[in-house]
């Protein structure tokens, strides 16, 4: 399992409900049902993953952020969670409004455009940066809604949730010290894992 | 006349119910008489039984020669030993729908009637055998499970109109299933779908030997009628792919007299026919062995009537509300006659009702069939939903150290 996959299920209170959207071969909900007593669900857009999933008694629809979401009764779960998916979503903020919807807590993490080196690549090379988090070309990338750490908080900010946890993490999904200042994490975290909650 | 009777000398292990059903057209059926099949063996704890639900001309031969044909069972490949639904973990059950004509009540049942002359005889129901739905082919098959001591089923199982029966099972008798696998199926039949079951049945009316539906009386069968009905369906089991992978335009020599006895001939019209002609006619001509036309209209019926959320205001999620069973729905890609989109409305309604469900398209070009034939991920999915099931219902320890 992926270290950012580990602090994540640390978020979770044993024995709660579960949603976890884009759970690709199952790893995450697999561990929560048998480590934390969890009854963890899964969606997933590629079918080959879902079969996988299913075949190994996972219980996992196909189906995407963008337009399975909405089929979910309100409070159905108590965390969602959206991995490294956020931002190639083609509504997120409307997924977000959904997760938070269906889930007590929303658990999202997305990739860091405020990194430094994409920074300091745009800033000197002028093209889009290409890093080893971002590695497919502008014309390839899956990625359409890309943010930093304080855009995402700003669309906290404006939508009314609340953070209740955040970290910054490195490529490796392990945990980076920047832990007080979210600016210095805007600029050193490669990737950002936030627990939300409705209301401030 | 050269027509074959369907030999009744075969005797169906079945268990009759004096008491009988109310049905939901409102007539109570009595007694109800249920064929079934079992193979396995239940456990001391009665929790590892499985219910296989059979499509519109199967039977409850699953896993074993079909008697009436000598063929193997419709789904040997799916069900046995070490097969993915394993009999040597798991207790499995198939028993004839009611309305179906291989021993359990229906059109071909006999009843007693009384004559004009005050004598009472015996004689078919025929085509006043009361309308079922699927819901009481559901409620028969629960006096069976009932009867074998059975209080919940580990799984219903069934494709087409199979699956059809595991979501009323799960909408019906919600506490009584643990996990359910609708495959290929939908929750409600499509206008499209009766349009072709409505074809079938005006081929049956048609046919001269039909009589009303009172063929018994001349000991003919409507069988040119059946035998088309049959040949229509079955271009809807297959798909595009499928019929151009197995005949193409190949063509061979016709030697029996077709269109209406016009002799055949080289130079003929239809002195050649195509392979795929040959296929349909086989088809068709089998069918009409074994299946009885009374029986095809009430279970064609049955299916059009079938739609979930009739007594929901239209929505399908009504009937699954608060439900603890644990589904896996199955579709897939090339099965026209019911497509993924539907599967996707049944995937639709159980996550509207908070259910645990997981759904799976598999990938195939062998149309609505395919649940039948050799598809490697739909056993591996079978395998790993029943295997995640059993953990969950604290099966897997017992069946993984044998009995």
């Amino acid at each position: 399992m992926r270290l950012d996959q580990r602090l994540i299920a640390k978020m979770i209170t044993p024995g709660t409900r579960v949603l976890d959207i884009g759970s690709g071969d199952g790893t995450l909900i697999d561990h929560l049902f048998r480590t934390r007593g969890c009854d963890a669900r899964g969606i997933e857009i590629d079918m080959g993953e879902v079969t996988r999933s299913v075949a190994h008694g996972l219980p996992v629809v196909h189906g995407d952020a963008d337009h399975d979401l909405a089929h979910y009764p309100d409070n159905s779960f108590d965390y969602v969670v959206l991995q490294r998916t956020l931002q190639a979503v083609e509504r997120p903020r409307e997924v977000l409004r959904q997760m938070l919807r269906i889930g007590r807590y929303a658990i999202v993490s997305f990739p860091n455009f405020g990194h430094w080196e994409m920074r300091l690549k745009l800033l000197l090379s002028g093209r889009m940066p290409n890093t080893a988090v971002w590695h497919t070309p502008w014309y390839a990338t899956p990625n359409i809604h890309p943010c930093t750490i304080r855009d995402f908080l700003a669309l906290c900010d404006e939508d009314g949730y609340r953070v209740h946890e955040w970290m910054a993490i490195d490529e490796e999904g392990d945990r980076a010290p920047w832990r007080r200042s979210i600016r210095l994490a805007n600029l050193f975290g490669e990737q950002a894992l936030f627990r939300l909650g409705k209301g401030r | 006349m050269d027509q074959t009777v369907i030999p009744s000398t075969v005797e169906h292990t079945r268990s009759v119910f004096p008491e009988g059903l109310t049905l939901d057209c409102g007539s109570v059926l009595a007694p109800v008489e249920i064929a079934y099949r079992t193979y396995g063996t239940l456990s001391p704890e009665r929790n590892n039984a499985i219910l296989i639900c059979h499509a519109l001309t199967g039977d409850q031969y699953v896993a074993e020669t079909q008697p009436v044909t000598g063929k193997p069972g419709w789904w040997e490949r799916m069900v046995g030993p070490g097969k993915p639904i394993d009999t040597d973990k798991f207790f499995v059950i198939c028993s004839n729908v009611l309305g179906g004509c291989m021993g359990s009540t229906g059109p071909r049942s006999l009843r007693t009637v009384t004559g004009e002359n005050g004598i009472s005889r015996e004689e078919p129901w025929g085509t006043d055998f009361p309308p079922i739905t699927i819901r009481d082919m559901v409620r028969a098959q629960r006096l069976l499970v009932k009867q074998l001591g059975i209080d919940r089923l580990f799984a219903v199982i069934g494709g087409s109109m199979g699956g059809m029966q595991v979501l009323e099972w799960a909408a019906t008798y919600p506490d009584m299933v643990f996990a359910a696998m609708p495959i290929a199926t939908a929750p409600f039949h499509s206008a499209q779908n009766i349009a072709f079951n409505e074809v079938s049945r005006q081929a049956i009316f048609a046919d001269p030997d039909w009589h009303g539906g009172r063929y018994w009386e001349t000991g003919a069968i409507p069988a040119r009628g059946l035998a088309v009905a049959r040949m229509m369906a079955h271009i809807t089991y297959l798909s595009e792919e499928a019929l151009t992978r197995k005949f193409g335009r190949r063509v061979r020599r016709c030697d029996e007299p077709v269109a209406g006895g016009a002799s055949p001939g080289a130079l003929s019209t239809f002195g050649e026919i195509f392979e795929v002609e040959s296929y349909l006619r086989h088809q068709g001509s089998t069918f009409v062995r074994r299946f009885d036309a009374n029986s095809y209209l009430t279970i064609t019926r049955a299916m059009d009537w079938m739609d979930l959320g009739m007594e929901h205001d239209g929505d399908c999620a009504g009937p699954f509300r608060e439900t603890r069973t644990r589904f896996c729905v199955v579709c897939f890609s090339s099965d026209w006659l019911f497509p993924t989109s539907q599967s996707r409305v049944i995937v639709r309604a159980l996550t509207r009702a908070a259910a645990n469900v997981s759904f799976v398209e598999i990938e195939s070009d062998k149309g609505h069939d395919a649940f039948l034939l050799d598809e490697p991920d739909f056993d591996r999915t079978v395998v790993g939903f029943l295997s995640g099931a059993a953990e969950h219902a604290g099966l897997s320890r017992r069946t993984s150290k044998g009995h």
